[in-house]
């Protein structure tokens, strides 16, 4: 229990409350994950993986049920708390890389730490170097993030998931826009991280080769989690 | 990144530079907006400068003048009048009883800056087999001279007045074919008559004027006009020339006289330079109008635009307030910004009609005031109005699904 970074607890998502149109999409969620795990998440599209990663990445709430991050009940959380533990707790990699065009590869793993301390400093950029070093991308820290190919992209995003030292990173088919190799590469990277700093992973995923060589997989069907 | 620059303003300069056609576009709109106000606020205030000067330094600003003469009805007892008519009894030209106690009263007044006493009546010009009826005012020139600016009027001779001199309008010396230095015969209505120098040609800018005023000094005239020792009017100038109207209102009634400020003399006058103030501040409030919802549609539309990055930044622990106040701080450097830009093509397009527009003698047509107020306002209205008119678009981001803006 003492190393457990997340737990929910019989949680479910309903939209249009109320409504006629109302419509369940996730039904009673038991999870729970670990410090330094890598778990896959998979299942059919329209399964609920995106909402229960939503909720878990504190972007969404439950209808029901109990989500706890480090033991810590999210429930009665204001936005503002919300805000804070999302921002020091997890790291988001998304699909489609996502970085901000307007800032270069150095920025764009500046900004958590930016909007977290309110402004840059010496301190914050020698970070981002390192991070964007652990990436193999520090010749291209200069660079816009159109300029880059989408595996630099995704490399970066995981170098910015990484900037607040989160205790766990939620990536959303991280690689389901890349190339074999690239996402191979991009794969490898968000392993060695795992192993070395011992951040956990939440990773929803398509493609089944990568999810044998998680630590578990997880299988969401029709807002389900099949045994 | 700038060391110095916050977080929100960092974001706010690099999402205005990626859109740097739209923020070009806006500001180019922001400017014209600003120019259009920098440019008719400095000519309209230059105008009303030369119009107030012309009117105001030819006149006193407030005349006290005798109380008007009134026939009490005749009563035959208590409550029972004699005569239900009264007619108006002819005015006689009288003195202002007890007027250099009035006039030390007036110079005490903190709001007020000169006080002259004037003795006002017609007289007959005589030159050879020429005369003219004229208006002549006797007057202190030490005093009278800081209230109307004779010597600035002056066109040939100068503003001496002795017991022997007289100042005459231009119009005046062309009829009865005297010019400076001549001997002018002045005949009073009960037949006193002088004989007085001309040392002075004044033109006052209006025909009529020029040909009947004449100035002399304050106990020449008194002689001539059989009032030794009395005056006619205490002419007054204040401060404040928009605050003579309440000021005559409170002399008034403090004490035994009539009050006349130039507001009530020149009601035309005053309604026309208060029409174009109006004109001005609805041109300004309609000019400012457009350059807002200019700026909130520029930073609705970036809004749409930036959904992703603000539903990343949201995902990366950017707080609501952080993103409202990313938004704010793009209205108010776009209104700050056209402020400054606006505020130079403003004052380049006013000394360029300045020095094209002239009146028909070649004069300038208004005086060329640019106050460095009225670029500091300007630059404070455009950055108060960026950031109101930020605020909607700023809200609507800051209250962005960071799911849905993920998702876009």
């Amino acid at each position: 229990m003492a190393s457990e970074i997340l737990r929910l607890e019989n949680v479910c998502k309903a939209y249009n409350v109320g409504l006629p149109t109302e419509t369940e999409v996730l039904h009673g969620i038991d999870l729970e994950l670990d410090h330094g795990e890598f778990l896959a998440l998979i299942g059919p599209s329209g399964s609920g993986k995106s909402t229960l990663l939503n909720i878990v990445g504190l972007l969404d709430r439950p209808t029901s049920g109990r989500l706890l991050i480090k033991g810590q009940d999210t429930a009665a959380l204001g936005d503002a708390e919300i805000t804070r533990l999302r921002g020091h707790t997890i790291g988001f990699i998304f699909q489609y890389h996502l970085l901000i065009s307007a800032f270069t590869a150095r920025e764009n793993v500046m900004m958590p730490m930016l909007a977290d301390r309110g402004f840059p400093s010496a301190e914050i950029e020698a970070r981002a170097n390192y991070l964007l070093g652990q990436v193999g991308l520090e010749k291209f820290a200069g660079n816009l993030a159109n300029n880059m190919s989408g595996g630099q992209q995704q490399r970066v995003a995981v170098a910015r998931a990484l900037a607040m030292n989160p205790d766990l990173v939620l990536a959303d088919e991280p690689t389901g826009n890349l190339d074999t190799k690239s996402a191979d590469a991009v794969f490898e990277l968000m392993r060695q991280v795992n192993r070395d700093s011992g951040t956990s992973f939440l990773l929803v995923t398509h493609n089944m080769d990568l999810a044998r060589r998680c630590d578990r997989i997880i299988e969401v069907v029709d807002g389900r989690i099949r045994a | 990144m700038n060391r110095w620059l916050p977080f929100e303003w960092t974001m706010a300069v690099r999402f205005l530079r990626e859109g740097r056609l739209q923020t070009i576009f806006i500001i180019g709109g922001i400017s014209i907006g600003v120019a259009v106000i920098v440019f008719m606020s400095a000519m309209l205030a230059g105008l009303q400068a030369n119009f107030i000067k012309r009117v105001l330094t030819s006149q006193p600003q407030i005349q006290l003048l005798a109380p008007d003469q009134v026939a009490r009805p005749l009563r035959h007892g208590a409550g029972e009048i004699e005569d239900a008519v009264v007619q108006r009894p002819s005015q006689r030209v009288i003195s202002i009883d007890q007027w250099p106690k009035i006039r030390t009263q007036m110079q005490a007044m903190p709001e007020v800056v000169a006080v002259s006493p004037t003795i006002l009546g017609s007289v007959l010009a005589v030159r050879g087999d020429a005369s003219r009826s004229v208006n002549l005012s006797g007057v202190e020139p030490d005093s009278y001279f800081k209230i109307v600016k004779v010597p600035d009027y002056i066109v040939a001779g100068e503003a001496r007045l002795t017991s022997e001199d007289i100042i005459i309008g231009v119009e005046l010396a062309k009829d009865l074919g005297a010019t400076v230095g001549d001997k002018l015969n002045v005949r009073a209505a009960s037949g006193a008559t002088r004989v007085l120098t001309v040392s002075g040609l004044v033109d006052l800018g209006n025909k009529s004027v020029n040909q009947r005023v004449c100035y002399a000094a304050l106990r020449t005239a008194q002689s001539l006009l059989g009032m030794i020792g009395g005056i006619t009017t205490i002419d007054i100038t204040v401060r404040d020339i928009y605050a003579a109207e309440e000021i005559a209102q409170r002399i008034q009634a403090a004490n035994v006289v009539e009050a006349d400020s130039w507001i009530k003399t020149n009601a035309q006058f005053f309604t026309a330079v208060q029409a174009q103030q109006n004109t001005n501040t609805l041109i300004r409030l309609f000019v400012g109008l457009s350059v807002a919802f200019g700026i909130a549609a520029v930073l609705v539309v970036s809004v749409i635009q930036r959904s992703k990055d603000i539903g990343i930044l949201r995902a990366m622990g950017t707080s609501r307030g952080q993103i409202l106040r990313v938004f704010l701080v793009q209205g108010g450097l776009l209104g700050f910004v056209g402020s400054l830009f606006g505020a130079a093509m403003g004052a380049f397009a006013l000394v360029y009609w300045h020095s094209v527009a002239r009146q028909a003698d070649g004069t300038e047509l208004f005086p060329l005031i640019l106050e460095r107020s009225l670029f500091v306002y300007t630059a404070m209205l455009a950055t108060v109005t960026g950031l109101l008119a930020a605020m909607a678009p700023a809200v609507r981001a800051a209250k962005l699904d960071p799911v849905v803006a993920i998702r876009g």
